[in-house]
């Protein structure tokens, strides 16, 4: 006899049906009650509703804009962009002349000073220096915002560095610059490759960095620069300036040093006090500049915003799909229909695990259909209300827009759990409420707890899973409020996403414990 | 009305949730206003946030939440047993019932609130001298004999019992506990929260002008009255306006509907 079993064996095809069957189950309870469809509907609906108010809403610094076209509309102009497509700030005091092929620059820096306009708008300023001030060489590749440039700089609090392209920093000599402890400091250009050198004494030489810079001219501008960033605020930034004072100044490879020649550069240019300006006094030069040369940040001064600005009304979003998951669970409890549905289905893990894919596929749906209009949408509202937003990447893009769909899939899959505990509709609503959406008006600085304490919130809570539609990197190069008012979160986004998934996981496993446990 | 009050609070009291919750919310509120305090500290004058009153307030924003979900369970409960029916045959006049119904929540919710209001300032009064907020600092201790400070606290008490108001008139209209409890909340946090990402001040104000809990919480300030976005008193008026709105849409359908 040959053997004639053929195909599954009969209890493994009656397992498979069997979870197939329970999951049409709950997928016909839920499509079968209106209320849940409208609201899961509703959810999508506020999400993008909310997201493209936003993003039409307000007003650009620019120029006071209304909806419906009146107004003045000037809007902003949009934020150069650096050699790798990201948007920067290009504005600073530049002394320079121009440099064909091969050469270099070395100065010496006796001294960096910096003032603040923030308590006398308008009139003298006060004195500090900005931890990100600086003062050093340049090579920059042409006078468009946003070109290619290498230069290796004193800074007010973090030493010596050599930066490139906006988005590159490498440290050099530390300390701060004074009379008795200056600093030299070296850029060398050879076709694309330039390389920093620092020293303390102007003997010793150490290199801090060598970088090759894609698409440099054979032209470049070569210099001193002196640039200071605003000072960091919650509510508005403050212009401040550096001063810096340069001798030693030696040029290489120029046939014919011309005279230097000053300005201030960038859209940033400032009138007043900020404005900058160099002396040139027997070989020594005093540069003050504002400004910064870095990639561009959104704080509450910038007019533009992240890209993701289109996906805020997932809280609204949230707070229907809340809903939803819970009482996709207590209906069973509240109408008797658990006894029904245990009697069908005994087995309790799977009446759980149907539940929450029919929730979490229903509520992902939603949230997709609303991100992927709303992003687009909200990006082209913004740049017709003239506030452009910053440009990120297509796979960060993506990445914002299908993580809002699972933010909005992993809550409802979190507040079924919560019902399943509960078994009553208002309290895995506030709770779920409470531990998701509430921590972020709590994070907010302008609200009371101090920043470390909202940070701590958005990093335990699953109000973490935020950190998902954060598309804006942060730099430690760039002093800024990096909140998530302004779209930072203090957690990575797949790692917050995962402290929510971790919260719901938990849940669950308490859920189907219970479920198994009690009687219905 | 006497025999709706009476019934009314019969049924409220002898639910064992009722007392639970309310003592869940002053604890809760409490415990958030003590973490509050405690987390702060004002070493130099830039650190210290001005308003110490509506500081040790801050319990108030999260303990409102179980103050609404027990306003809503007084008449969701009574929806999901059936027993509306029984009620409303009991007193046909819909009306009446809605009203005895605000009056038990409120008398509960106004014991529950001062007592939360009562121990939040203290806890203030107590740490947060010991976190810089001394009188060497510019602080006084927080007393209720100070005319500020006594707005702020009654406000709040007031404030709560406005948010059981709205949310007893939500909980009419939709009937189910989880719809009023998602409307409630987002009514409360929405606005506060689209305040801050809207990333336009005009508009901000103008959200924290109309939002429950944005306009109703100013009743807690006490330094800088003049740059809030609404007046004090005012803003109260605008919660109780909300709550005013929802009891009429809730007793109206309480009228129009079948139960």
């Amino acid at each position: 006899m040959t053997a004639t079993i053929a195909g599954p064996r009969p209890d493994q095809e009656a397992e498979r049906t069997g979870f197939g069957r329970v999951l049409r189950a709950e997928w016909t309870k839920f499509r079968t009650v209106r209320g849940w469809m409208i609201t899961v509907v509703l959810a999508a609906l506020l999400t993008a509703g909310i997201g493209l108010w936003v993003a039409s809403g307000g007003q650009s610094s620019c120029g006071l804009v209304l909806p419906g076209g009146g107004g003045t509309a000037q809007g902003c102009p949009a934020a150069p962009l650096g050699p790798g497509g990201e948007a920067v700030t290009d504005s600073f005091y530049f002394v320079r002349q121009p440099l064909r092929g091969a050469g270099a620059v070395t100065v010496r820096i006796t001294s960096l000073t910096g003032g603040n306009s923030s308590d006398n708008p308008g009139g003298p300023l006060t004195a500090g220096l900005q931890p990100w001030a600086k003062a050093g060489v340049i090579v920059e590749g042409g006078r468009r915002p946003g070109a290619p440039y290498a230069a290796v700089l004193v800074t007010g609090a973090h030493g010596v560095r050599m930066q490139y392209d906006y988005t590159g920093d490498l440290a050099g000599l530390p300390g701060p610059v004074s009379a008795a402890a200056p600093r030299w400091l070296r850029l060398t250009r050879s076709g694309d490759v330039l390389t920093g050198s620092d020293s303390p004494d102007g003997r010793h030489w150490t290199r801090v960095g060598q970088v090759s810079l894609a698409g440099l001219p054979a032209t470049v501008q070569v210099g001193l620069f002196a640039a200071s960033p605003d000072a960091v605020a919650t509510e508005s930034g403050s212009p401040t300036q550096a001063t810096a004072t340069f001798d030693h100044v030696s040029l290489s490879g120029v046939t014919a040093p011309g005279a230097w020649r000053g300005a201030a550069v960038g859209a940033g240019a400032a009138a007043g006090p900020l404005a900058g300006g160099f002396q040139q006094a027997a070989g020594r030069f005093t540069v003050s500049g504002s400004g910064d040369i870095a990639p561009a940040v959104a704080n509450s001064s910038t007019s533009s915003k992240p890209a993701d600005q289109g996906l805020i009304g997932a809280f609204a979003g949230l707070i229907a799909v809340i809903v939803v998951g819970a009482v996709y669970m207590t209906a069973e409890y509240r109408r008797g229909l658990i006894r029904a549905t245990l009697a069908a289905s005994p087995r309790r893990g799977q009446v759980l695990a149907a539940k929450a894919i029919v929730i979490g596929a229903v509520t992902f749906a939603a949230g997709l259909v609303s991100a992927v209009v709303a992003v687009p949408l909200g990006d082209r509202l913004m740049a017709g209300h003239g506030r452009p937003a910053f440009p990120a990447g297509p796979l960060t893009e993506a990445r914002a827009i299908v993580g809002t769909a699972a933010l909005l899939a992993v809550a409802a899959v979190f507040a079924l759990a919560l019902g399943t505990i509960m078994r009553q509709s208002a309290g895995p609503v506030t709770a779920a409420i409470a531990l998701i959406v509430v921590p972020f008006f709590f994070s907010s600085p302008l609200a009371v707890l101090p920043p470390g304490a909202g940070d701590w919130l958005l990093r335990a809570t699953p109000a973490a899973g935020f950190a998902v539609q954060q598309v804006l990197p942060q730099y430690a190069q760039v002093s800024n409020a990096y909140i998530p008012q302004f779209g930072y979160y203090p957690l990575a986004p797949w790692a917050g996403f995962a402290v929510l998934c971790a919260w719901a996981a938990a849940a669950l496993a308490v859920a189907y414990w219970l479920l198994r446990r009690r009687d219905a | 009305m006497n025999d709706a009050l009476r019934a009314e609070w019969t049924k409220l009291r002898t639910v064992a949730s009722t007392g639970w919750l309310l003592l869940g919310a002053v604890a809760v509120t409490i415990a958030v206003s003590v973490i509050t305090s405690s987390a702060l500290s004002c070493t130099s004058s830039a650190g210290c946030h001005p308003d110490v009153t509506k500081l040790s307030l801050t319990g108030v924003d999260v303990g409102q939440a179980i103050v609404a979900v027990v306003a809503v369970l007084a008449v969701t409960g009574e929806y999901s047993t059936g027993l509306i029916r029984t009620t409303l045959t009991a007193m046909p006049r819909r009306g009446t019932v809605l009203a005895a119904k605000a009056a038990v929540v409120t008398g509960p919710v106004l014991a529950a609130g001062a007592a939360a209001v009562l121990g939040s300032v203290l806890a203030g009064r107590l740490i947060l001298p010991g976190h810089g907020y001394s009188p060497a600092h510019g602080y006084p201790g927080l007393s209720l004999g100070d005319g500020v400070v006594l707005r702020a606290a009654a406000g709040s008490v007031l404030y709560l019992a406005l948010i059981a108001l709205l949310s007893l008139g939500v909980a009419t209209a939709v009937r189910d506990s989880g719809a009023a409890t998602g409307i409630i909340l987002g009514l409360l946090y929405l606005f506060p929260i689209l305040g801050q990402v809207i990333g336009s001040p005009s508009w901000q104000r103008h959200l924290e002008q109309i939002g429950p809990m944005t306009a109703g919480t100013q009743i807690q300030a006490s330094t800088g009255l003049g740059t809030l976005p609404i007046s004090p008193w005012a803003g109260l008026g605008v919660l109780a306006a909300w709550a005013a709105a929802a009891l009429l849409a809730g007793g109206l359908l309480l009228r129009l509907r079948d139960a």
